[in-house]
């Protein structure tokens, strides 16, 4: 189903936890507030990537 | 408003104290955290240094020594270096190097055609390479030392690139939050805020947005003590 090997998508976790981190850093001071965000980010992020793994996947199949 | 008024900003109820932003600023780009530990930002700091540096660490360990480098020759424009430029201090040498491989590197005019570049075959970069741009020519025709570190890395050199740059590019949001405090959307989240205010009760809307208080701006998600006068 997919050409790459799905080691490479181990890639993805330390850019998330420094991008939700940094993000959520940037607009918060408190620590509790900036892990809250963070966890969101993550969240928001991992979620917009399986909709396009979705889409990118089902296009696969059809075409 | 005056230059002072800037200087102590307030957010999640915590009172910054920016001191001289700008350098401030300087600091968080020559290495990031560094200046929201001169802020006494502790904690902040901390996570800025160890979040970024260890992307920009693991892009070097994924990609190899040559993922950073500084190159405007023409067929290698090397425009992801802007981006890790960001990072800092850490990235300078690759400027160092590529002066040296310059001065290395003879140009050859041709009539009618671009120049062509060719380095000295007795030319070794220094530090065994570090951040060092490939030898001249660069061609997309030939086996050239970028194809040499493609095939070494294979795909971890195209990711330690990315990693790099992001990481150079998440400095350029802290050195904005050194210099000016954490980030506020005016809005964000209204919807929630206002669901909540209908269940509160009389004493009256929390402020969530950012705001001057005694003369000083704050930029407040979560303070109680900062509240609307009721009308």
């Amino acid at each position: 189903m997919m050409s790459i090997s799905p080691t490479y998508l181990l890639y993805f976790v330390p850019l998330l936890v420094a991008i939700s981190l940094v993000y959520g850093a940037t607009r918060h001071e408190d620590l509790t507030l900036i892990l809250r965000h963070a966890l969101h980010t993550a969240y928001w992020m991992t979620g917009f990537m399986g909709v396009i793994f979705v889409i990118l996947v089902l296009i696969g199949l059809l075409v | 408003m005056a230059e002072t008024d800037l200087r102590i900003v307030e957010a999640d109820g915590i009172k910054i104290d920016l001191k001289n932003r700008y350098l401030a600023a300087v600091l968080a780009w020559a290495f990031p955290g560094l200046g929201h530990f001169y802020q006494q930002r502790y904690a902040k700091g901390t996570l800025y240094a160890v979040c970024i540096m260890t992307t920009y660490i693991l892009g070097f360990a994924v990609g190899g020594a040559h993922v950073v480098y500084a190159s405007m020759t023409p067929g290698d424009r090397r425009w992801h270096y802007a981006c890790q430029l960001g990072v800092g201090v850490v990235t300078l040498p690759a400027l160092w190097q590529t002066m040296r491989l310059n001065q290395a590197t003879e140009r050859i005019s041709r009539p009618g055609q671009p120049p062509f570049f060719r380095t000295r075959r007795d030319f070794v970069p220094a530090m065994g390479g570090w951040m060092s741009p490939p030898r001249r020519p660069v061609s997309e025709q030939s086996a050239d030392e970028v194809a040499a570190w493609y095939a070494r890395k294979g795909a971890g050199y195209e990711m330690g690139t990315w990693y790099t740059m992001i990481a150079g590019l998440l400095n350029i949001l802290v050195i904005y939050d050194a210099m000016s405090g954490p980030l506020i959307v005016p809005g964000a989240g209204r919807r929630k805020e206002e669901d909540q205010d209908d269940t509160q009760d009389a004493s009256g809307p929390e402020v969530r947005t950012a705001k001057t208080v005694d003369g000083k701006v704050t930029a407040d998600s979560n303070v109680e003590s900062i509240r609307e006068p009721k009308s």
